[in-house]
């Protein structure tokens, strides 16, 4: 259900949440792979790609946000009715919505089970 | 001493740009150095207010411009056009600024730099000012603000903005502004170069990026919680209300008795029988329906300048940001729709808050179909007159459930209208993502809220107190002309002995009578009378007015509980012609009426004011007015086949 509302396209071979580095995802995840959106609270993620190519001010709005390539990301908290979603970006908190969270890609680093082992 | 150089400062004084991301602290920044001097206004043709200060250091003197908050240079929404526009010296009647003051959030710095870039390729002398320093050091992070102004290339100075620890260094690093020093090379555009950039200055400023704020993550896991934070959420709403509409009624009945002593005294010494309606009804029952109002307002604001202070605000607007998503807003409009269930008038000015122009629209056009708290006494009397006490709906108390039912009515209205809104909006301008920033909680200082309170209650009380005097004292003028003379009145055969008498002659001959039974036919189908007209048009200006001017209609001995008078008003002429006039079905349809009839001057004008045009307080009033007859009229028709079924 998280996959099919958020927009991005996914394949859904690759799995989000818990195991993500247990399964070697495909190659083209690294292209179409993640998004922000999918990731579930505790995850974090490194930004690989922001596209916006209909509204090209957004997508320098969300660099100028932090949300540039290389940045990590972390899922922080969700609204209670599932959206918007809190994360953690560049020492600071903010909420996106999923509809601007789609187009930002990224590559897992940590999931929720792992962040808490640590 | 030196009229040449005085003349010539007030021509052209160095104009200085604050720019800087919302929560950077801004605000006090502009305080600390204009001291409160600001004048608001709003840019020509745009929805967005601007202040401009001076400040003197020394003998020099400086003009300050506090830009609307932004995160980038290039615009997204109309409010960051200005920021863009003025900056570059592209707005008419702004020339650019000569040199820019940008204001960084130590805790984000890694973010504002970006900024702080874009500012630099400008090419204009840039100063930094970092803030929230003490927050970064609490944290556990570290940076050496002259090193980072070295780093840079530029002028830094540490300000602690709400203690006004720096603002003597900024004053002094402003006076030399013309020699502060330029970076050496200008900051990449290139994502990548950009990002080696900011951590080489950030490296070399010795910064180590705060911690996550304890508390904050600590009140966050509970106020933010789906069940816990919902719940806590409905529990501030409710204790909101209870503060405003509880806690405040000492103070209005005090207010209200002060205002009834002193009409009772005009009462008793002023014998000239005009002068004493003039000063007793008009002016002091007119501005002392706004007076009563003043400590609901004050408190209000002071709750919201807490909330927002805190950090709370923010965490509201996120909580209800998918419910205002099915109206097409967003949750920050939430704060808006809020404030508007005390007034429409804060609630339309806190739309500034929206970066959406169509939202802010759509928002101010929704704003006063929330119930505001004028409303309140014309629905007690109103109600009162439709159900007897102590009636009861199941457990409750009829009178409650219906009032209750009306605030329900208002705020699904309020959500259809800036649907409706929204959907009608330009086309030209796409959907604006949301994205908001949630800043940690911080313990606001008393100066800063009890700032924020008072400038939105001074605001608010000059525009409402001027048109609720005015239009008290014109309609007196139109309830009393022409001025029925002494021989005049004993002719038709009025006992001019009694005041009661004369009062019900004068105002069944006025010009307002007039104008009451010449739209008559308006609100005929409604089952308005034109006594009922009068107070509706009264009403225009104000709701409040309502009662009073009933009062005074009804010829009440007391006008401040007309209700007695009012359920035994018949019908002069015409078919109905000894019937009740506030049958269920005209009270009912009253009711519908002032749930969506915009009724408020002061709306008017701060809708003008916010969006500087006519145009849309104009189609706010007419398309409110429509709603407001047709539903009316629903109600009437449905209530007499209800009611005439029975």
């Amino acid at each position: 259900m998280r996959h099919s509302a958020c927009g991005c396209e996914i394949d859904d071979t690759v799995p989000h949440g818990g195991w993500a580095d247990a399964t070697p995802a495909p190659a083209a995840a690294a292209v179409s792979g993640t998004c922000l959106c999918d990731l579930a609270v505790g995850d974090r993620a490194r930004v690989s790609e922001v596209t916006v190519p209909e509204q090209p001010a957004l997508e320098r709005r969300l660099a100028d946000l932090g949300f540039t390539p290389g940045t990590e990301v972390s899922v922080l908290r969700r609204a209670p009715l599932g959206d918007p979603v809190v994360y953690g970006v560049c020492d600071y908190e903010l909420c996106l919505r999923r509809a601007q969270a789609s187009r930002i890609h990224v590559e897992f680093t940590a999931t929720a089970l792992s962040t808490d082992a640590a | 001493m030196r009229p040449e150089a005085a003349s010539g400062a007030t021509q052209r004084l160095p104009r200085l740009a604050l720019v800087g991301a919302p929560n950077a602290g801004k605000t006090s920044v502009f305080n600390g150095l204009t001291g409160l001097r600001a004048k608001t206004a709003n840019y020509p043709g745009v929805t967005v207010s601007r202040s401009v200060g001076t400040f003197r250091v020394g003998a020099d003197r400086f003009l300050l411009e506090d830009l609307p908050g932004t995160y980038s240079l290039e615009p997204i929404s109309p409010d960051e056009q200005i920021v863009a526009d003025s900056l570059s010296g592209a707005l008419p009647q702004a020339p650019a600024p000569d040199a820019i003051i940008a204001v960084l959030d130590a805790t984000t710095l890694r973010r504002s730099l970006h900024f702080l870039a874009e500012l630099l390729r400008l090419g204009r002398p840039v100063c930094a000012v970092v803030t929230l320093t003490d927050e970064l050091a609490y944290r556990g992070g570290l940076l050496d603000v002259e090193r980072f102004g070295r780093a840079v290339g530029i002028p830094a100075v540490r300000v602690v903005g709400n203690r006004g620890i720096g603002i003597h260094d900024l004053e002094r690093a402003v006076t030399g502004w013309q020699e502060w020093s330029r970076p050496v090379l200008t900051p990449p555009d290139d994502p990548r170069e950009l990002a080696a950039w900011i951590d080489s200055v950030l490296d070399s400023a010795g910064y180590r990026a705060p911690d996550t704020h304890v508390w904050t993550a600590r009140l966050d896991r509970v106020l933010l919680h789906p069940v816990w934070g919902t719940l806590i959420f409905v529990a501030v709403m409710f204790g909101f209300f209870q503060v405003i509409f509880t806690a405040a009624t000492p103070l209005q009945d005090g207010i209200g008795d002060l205002f009834a002593w002193l009409g009772g005294v005009v009462d008793s010494s002023v014998h000239v029988h005009w002068l004493n309606t003039l000063l007793g009804d008009a002016l002091i029952g007119g501005v002392g329906n706004v007076v009563v109002f003043i400590p609901q307002i004050v408190l209000m604001f002071l709750l919201i300048s807490i909330l927002e202070g805190v950090g709370y605000m923010s965490r509201a607007a996120f909580l209800m940001d998918r419910i205002m998503s099915k109206a097409g807003l967003e949750g920050r409009a939430f704060v808006a729709m809020l404030s508007s269930l005390a007034c429409a008038v804060p609630g339309i000015m806190s739309t500034r808050t929206l970066p959406s122009s169509r939202d802010r629209i759509a928002t101010m056009m929704a704003a006063p179909w929330m119930t505001c708290s004028a409303r309140l006494p014309v629905y007690i009397l109103l109600v009162g007159l439709l159900t007897p006490s102590g009636s009861r709906f199941g457990p409750f108390d009829a009178r409650g459930a219906i009032i209750f039912g009306l605030y329900v009515l208002g705020a699904v209205s309020a959500m259809l209208a800036a649907w409706v809104f929204k959907r009608l909006g330009s086309r030209r301008e796409s959907s604006m993502p949301f994205y908001m920033e949630m800043p940690p909680y911080r313990l606001p200082t008393l100066r800063s809220v009890l700032l924020s309170m008072w400038e939105s209650s001074k605001t608010f009380l000059i525009k409402c107190g001027k048109i609720i005097a005015t239009t008290s004292v014109i309609l007196w003028l139109l309830l009393n002309l022409p001025i029925q003379t002494q021989a005049g009145m004993q002719a038709a055969g009025v006992d001019t002995s009694s005041p009661t008498a004369v009062t019900a002659y004068t105002m069944d001959h006025s010009v307002a009578a007039g104008v009451g039974r010449a739209i008559e036919p308006v609100f005929a189908p409604l089952g308005f009378d034109w006594r009922i007209d009068i107070g509706v048009l009264g009403s225009l200006s104000a709701r409040e007015s309502f009662v009073a001017t009933l009062g005074q209609v009804a010829s009440a001995t007391d006008p401040e509980d007309p209700g007695h008078a009012l359920e035994h008003l018949t019908y002069e002429s015409g078919p109905q012609r000894g019937e009740k006039v506030f049958s269920a079905p005209t009270t009912v349809a009253l009711l519908v009426f002032f749930v969506y009839a915009l009724q408020c001057m002061s709306t008017i004008a701060i809708m003008r004011r916010e969006t500087g045009t006519w145009k849309w307080p104009g189609i706010a009033f007419g398309y409110m007015f429509v709603v407001a007859w047709v539903m009316a009229f629903l109600a009437h028709t449905l209530t007499a086949l209800i009611t005439g079924g029975l």
